[in-house]
């Protein structure tokens, strides 16, 4: 008799099974919670629902061939995932873009950062209530697909950079068409952000939630914004730049806290930055060859190289090792999305039920990219 | 979907044995390339090709080693103090593309991160990732770290092999991040982590047969009984656990 009672009254504890089919986590994530009440005990997240083994194909397929693959990780910053590989095989190789590659290559890549945290933005807040800030993401976030679409005819799977260069010229009307979105740009983030910034449910559904340190990010590998926001400037496109990044005038955003909404600042800064980048870009674009010279078959010499570049969603890494033949012999994906969700377990724990969504949104995760 | 570049899981470094050898005609003789051709005959482009004043200095310098980067050796104070602390367990340092790599044995990995990570020389204290690559000719699987040093911005590469049958000590302890990776490592290679708190499968299902990123484990294998068991549906691979072989010979 007191067994039932104590089941009932004494002892709270359910365990509650999120996803995979629940839309704020954005794709098919499943999150098991140990639940008090409202409040998260534990949590284990349960991935592999979208794993398609990218790395199991990369060996089965030249390294050109590659390329479309890897748009289908992180779908949403697919040039990003473009530009890391292609970067790893030209230095494997020991060749190098020429620089009107190198500026178009870093002028898209920041238009696709600035999408992609356009859809975070707009996922994250319409997760936590806000439903405006959605559509007008959307809007802007349309304004680069077609400026991509135009490019190279695909809006998200773009395949856009080759090894060793570009397969297309730009366009004509391409510099005008960036040149008007990066001036209509920061005036529509302004706009985002008297939305939310200052919004006192906005506040309080982020700050302090979902709180990750600066040793605790390191330790659990988290890169990206979400270190940032921890407080260690740290961006790959500084300290180790790649592409043309050297020759671009942009600041590193950081946060102090670690919380919600230091990341969210922190991306908010990293779209002016990105925007920054692009009309620099976009008025010095050198004339010139937009690729370089590269065998039809591309047999890269025996040994390994790790190449990684900032993606939007944190350190994206190629690990290739060549064995000289036309099909590299491993590549590895470091992905940023599946190191960062390993945090999530840390940030909701403690923390009440709605919470969760939140820090879901917050990690910025495509599972497209964690399960690869 | 990629028939017909099938690779030979066993592919000798040596490139004339992969299917590549159809050097189309219109190959232009890259120059930075270190040479789709393993330069074996001595003239072997001599047919009225107009390009020929360019390889001609190039073919009698790298007739035995095929050009290209090489190994160079490196060493620093790093390097030295980890020598020092750890007599015989590094095999080797090398810079190769200008990167850092080194080489060790797998017994005190976990005191040799420990030291990598909080040593005052170079203190590499990101753990950027963590992986392996099977290489079945010597029954052996190749752990690779990728770590980062924020105070330097420098990288370096770790590697050491252990034998298939054998466990190599979990970085959790170093790196608490290192979970995630070695579980994905465990899952794709079956590599046993010892002491790691909860080492099971992480992008498979927990009860697939088989571990796919190892050489042997053909693209189109799958665990047919999973298939069938838990989605009630016969695969119609010709390819099993076990005895995979071309159905369609």
């Amino acid at each position: 008799m007191t067994t039932d009672e104590q089941t009932l009254f004494d002892s709270n504890e359910i365990t509650l099974s999120m996803g995979p089919q629940h839309p704020s986590t954005h794709g098919v994530l499943q999150v098991k919670l140990k639940l008090d009440g409202e409040r998260v005990l534990d949590a284990e997240c349960v991935i592999g629902y979208l794993h398609r083994g990218v790395e199991k194909l990369g060996e089965h397929q030249t390294y050109g061939q590659f390329l479309p693959t890897l748009d289908r990780m992180d779908y949403i910053a697919a040039v990003s995932n473009c530009l890391g590989y292609c970067e790893a095989i030209e230095r494997l190789l020991g060749i190098e873009a020429p620089p009107r590659a190198q500026y178009v290559r870093v002028l898209l890549t920041e238009l696709n950062r600035i999408s992609s945290h356009l859809l975070w933005l707009g996922t994250h807040a319409l997760d936590i209530g806000a439903m405006t800030v959605f559509l007008y993401c959307f809007r802007e976030r349309e304004e680069v697909l077609k400026i991509f679409e135009n490019y190279c005819g695909a809006r998200l799977t773009t395949h856009i950079f080759r090894i060793g260069g570009l397969q297309y010229e730009i366009y004509d009307g391409f510099e005008e068409q960036v040149r008007t979105f990066v001036k209509d740009f920061p005036k529509k983030i302004d706009e985002y952000e008297q939305l939310l910034t200052e919004n006192r449910i906005w506040i309080g559904r982020t700050r302090g939630v979902g709180v990750l340190t600066k040793e605790e990010a390191i330790d659990l590998g988290v890169t990206g914004p979400c270190l940032r926001a921890s407080g260690l400037e740290w961006d790959i496109r500084k300290s180790n730049p790649y592409a043309a990044y050297s020759e671009f005038d942009f600041e590193i955003p950081v946060g102090e806290y670690g919380d919600t909404y230091d990341r969210y600042l922190c991306r908010i800064e990293e779209m002016r930055q990105s925007n920054r980048i692009v009309a620099q870009a976009v008025e010095k674009i050198p004339d010139g060859p937009i690729k370089a010279k590269v065998s039809k078959i591309i047999k890269p010499p025996v040994g390994d190289i790790y190449h990684s570049i900032e993606a939007p969603k944190g350190e994206l890494g190629y690990y290739v090792v060549s064995d000289q033949t036309t099909l590299p012999y491993r590549v590895r994906v470091r992905p940023p999305s599946y190191v960062n969700l390993q945090a999530l377990r840390q940030m909701v724990t403690g923390h009440m039920v709605a919470d969760v969504v939140a820090v879901i949104g917050t990690l910025d995760i495509v599972l497209g990219e964690v399960d690869r | 979907m990629a028939e017909d570049n099938e690779k030979q899981p066993t592919s000798s470094p040596d490139s004339d044995s992969a299917g590549g050898n159809e050097t189309p005609s219109p190959d232009p003789a890259p120059q930075m390339d270190p040479g789709p051709k393993p330069a074996v005959p001595a003239g072997p482009e001599a047919d009225a090709r107009p390009v020929v004043p360019k390889p001609p200095p190039k073919k009698p310098a790298a007739p035995a080693k095929p050009k290209g980067p090489q190994q160079e050796p490196w060493s620093d104070a790093l390097v030295d103090a980890l020598k020092e602390k750890f007599p015989a367990q590094v095999l080797d340092s090398y810079r190769f593309l200008s990167q850092r790599q080194l080489v060790v044995k797998k017994d005190q990995i976990t005191d040799i991160m420990a030291f990598l990570r909080r040593n005052e020389i170079e203190p590499f204290d990101f753990l950027s990732d963590e992986t392996a690559t099977h290489w079945p000719e010597d029954e052996e699987f190749e752990l690779v770290f990728n770590l980062f040093s924020f105070e330097t911005h420098g990288r370096l590469r770790v590697k050491t092999r252990i034998k298939e049958w054998e466990s190599i000590e979990s970085l959790v302890s170093v790196w608490p991040g290192a979970d995630w990776l070695e579980r994905e490592a465990y899952d794709m290679f079956g590599i046993q982590f010892a002491n790691h708190p909860n080492l099971k499968r992480i992008l498979l299902p927990e009860d697939w047969v088989g571990f796919p990123l190892r050489k042997d484990y053909d693209i189109r294998l799958q665990d047919v009984e999973w298939v069938r068991k838990h989605l009630g549906i016969d695969s119609g691979q010709k390819f099993y656990v076990g005895k995979a072989k071309h159905g369609d010979d």
